[in-house]
């Protein structure tokens, strides 16, 4: 058997808040174990700084929010034999997107910015899928380690990974978590959600916020009905959904449905 | 038959005692997050004492009253279920040897003995369906090392929920079949009934004092009560021939504009079995998990097969749930899977209620407008 030659890893940063990184940097031990069977090229939260390194996969973080990371992904792509874009940022366009939905660009840049000259961002921030080719999507906000973990390994022995798309209601039940929509009347995204966090906000008693994006066949017509039903007006409605997937078309179209019907005199139909 | 021997409420530590002292972990169920929950317990002080319950389609509420009682109330969201078939488990494992083939070794069963307070008689009746499917022909060892540990200790239901409809599917409120103990509950004590030789053994060692022939026959009369005042029902025909020719019914559209297809119906249901297989392998990449865990034919992999997800729409899944849980059963374990406990009604994050859904299609067939 001829000498083995270590898959190469890059984990790239675009715009985002570094926090799905810490799934890799969290790995403990792991990470030791990990770094016996890849070799880690480019990762500048861990020190290492060659992003023009060919690799066999690359991690994606972030959004595109600039024409130079619009620039950056094609090189990115093309020195990369799998993309794997991580996180609600790179998959949906996360938190930035927010941008997207009033179309005020501009205005909202030079009301926070002391010299918006500086600022060169673009008017909407998009996924890593809306420009180059992404072999498989590590959704969450941030991902977890089990997540990366689970992704790697199947790549590693040659099979394709598992996607997650069930609802995170599924994962709740497992772990025999008691619902707080039933109990509590919390509005709980979780029957829209995709799974993978391990149920982590209804483990605390709190509503999932949909951090997890779409899950797979979501009735967010249904759920937002039943959200009213808990006296939800259709702002608040809207708010759970055009938050941290907001880009994520079955979110971000349940949250323009909730907004439209929003009277703006307390009415919640 | 006699009046059964009684405990009186102040001496129902001994049993746990008792129990304790036999070796056995002891589970009852417990107030959690909002909810009547089964857990380890130790002391009486642990039991939902005067706890009342009100339930209704997507809605489940507990309520403290000065009652003196353990049980007045219906149900959890778990029936005892995840003791048996437990929601995530390995089954075995492989591991690459120094010469490089592959060793398979399966994972450890469960022995510990466990003694079960406070079963239902929907729970009961649920775990001998669960029986007929885990151990048929195949026995399941992972089930069956659960299944034979368990101690069961049951209580006659005084307090049905809005949502129950055990009295209909024949299954309870009086408890039947398949318990070592069973319980009928009064404000000063329990009357104690042995349903097998284990349980018959552990009766003579509880502090029973001779039952009131008439508190007895109130106890009982609290039970018959209990299913009396039950309202949902399912209609009086075959329900598998009624479902199975009504496959294109409109009402299976009309239904999924509600379900959110997540599954909560069959995840707090005590008879689906469901379950889906994946590997976790380490990250050495010497070794792997073969996990099993729960599943609901909500979900898409269940009827992924090479390449095609057959039931992509929620009506279809809709109509798998139902199709088989009150029909197909019938021909696979020789009754309906549905035990009346009402759980998926209570749990249903839209309050979507079964019984309806079939009235529904009973009562306007295909081709007539609904």
């Amino acid at each position: 058997m001829s000498t083995t030659v270590k898959p190469r890893i890059a984990v790239h940063k675009f715009s985002s808040c570094d926090g799905c990184q810490l799934a890799f940097l969290n790995l403990g031990g792991e990470l030791i174990e990990l770094t016996r069977r890849v070799d880690i090229r480019h990762f500048l939260e861990a020190g290492l700084d060659d992003p023009d390194a060919d690799v066999d996969i690359a991690f994606v973080e972030g959004s595109l929010s600039t024409q130079d990371e619009i620039e950056r992904i094609h090189r990115v792509r093309k020195h990369s034999r799998y993309l794997i874009s991580i996180g609600a940022c790179a998959t949906s366009g996360g938190l930035q997107a927010l941008r997207n939905l009033d179309n005020q660009h501009d205005q909202w840049r030079d009301a926070i910015y002391a010299k918006p000259e500086f600022i060169k961002t673009l008017n909407h921030a998009r996924p890593i899928a809306d420009e180059v080719r992404v072999d498989f999507e590590l959704w969450g906000c941030p991902i977890n380690s089990r997540q990366l973990l689970a992704a790697v390994n199947s790549l590693l022995f040659g099979v394709p990974p598992i996607e997650e798309r069930d609802k995170v209601c599924m994962e709740c039940k497992r772990q025999q978590r008691v619902c707080v929509m039933v109990t509590d009347n919390k509005p709980c995204l979780g029957p829209v959600t995709r799974t993978g966090c391990g149920a982590l906000c209804p483990s605390f008693g709190r509503d999932c916020y949909g951090c997890y994006g779409p899950s797979d066949n979501p009735n967010t017509e249904s759920l937002s009905k039943r959200f009213a039903g808990l006296g939800l007006m259709p702002d608040a409605v809207a708010r759970r959904f055009l938050m941290i997937n907001s880009a994520a078309p079955a979110f971000h179209d349940a949250g323009l449905i909730a907004r439209s019907t929003d009277t703006g005199d307390g009415d919640n139909g | 038959m006699g009046t059964p021997g009684f405990l009186p409420i102040e001496r129902f530590q001994s049993l746990i005692d008792t129990l304790t002292d036999d070796g056995f972990r002891c589970v009852a169920p417990q107030v959690r997050d909002g909810a009547i929950l089964y857990d380890t317990l130790t002391g009486v002080q642990q039991l939902p004492k005067g706890v009342h319950q009100e339930q209704s389609n997507g809605r489940y509420r507990l309520h403290n009253t000065d009652s003196p009682r353990y049980f007045s109330w219906a149900n959890g969201p778990q029936a005892i279920k995840p003791l048996t078939f437990a929601p995530r488990e390995d089954l075995w494992y492989a591991e690459v040897n120094s010469d490089g083939n592959l060793k398979f070794y399966q994972a450890p069963t469960e022995s510990e003995p466990v003694a079960v307070i406070g079963v239902r008689a929907c729970d009961l009746a649920a775990l001998a369906l669960q029986d007929k499917h885990f151990l048929n022909a195949f026995p399941d060892p992972y089930y069956e090392a659960r299944r034979k540990r368990l101690l069961l200790i049951a209580v006659n239901c005084t307090h049905a929920a809005d949502t129950c409809f055990c009295a209909d599917t024949g299954d309870g409120p009086e408890v039947q079949s398949g318990y070592d103990l069973s319980l009928h509950e009064t404000d000063s004590g329990y009357f104690v009934t042995a349903g097998t030789l284990a349980g018959e053994m552990l009766m003579h060692r509880l502090p029973l004092e001779p039952g009131d022939d008439a508190l007895y026959s109130d106890a009982r009369n609290e039970v018959s009560h209990a299913g009396e005042s039950q309202r949902r029902r399912l209609p009086q025909q075959d329900i598998q021939e009624l479902l199975f020719s009504n496959l294109d019914h409109p009402q299976w559209q009309a239904v999924a504009e509600r379900c959110l297809s997540c599954g909560n119906c069959t995840q707090v249901c005590p008879t689906c079995f469901c379950h889906s297989e994946n590997e976790v392998p380490s990250t050495s990449g010497q070794s792997t998990a073969h996990q099993r865990q729960w599943d609901s034919c909500f979900t898409p992999g269940h009827s992924y097969i090479h390449g095609i997800t057959l039931r992509k729409d929620t009506a279809s899944r809709y109509r798998q749930w139902l199709t088989h849980k009150f029909g197909s059963w019938q021909s696979q374990y020789d009754r309906s899977g549905c035990v009346g406990c009402g759980r998926c009604i209570s749990w249903c994050p839209v309050g979507i209620d079964p019984t309806e859904e079939i009235l529904q299609i009973s009562q306007s067939p295909t081709g007539e407008q609904a």
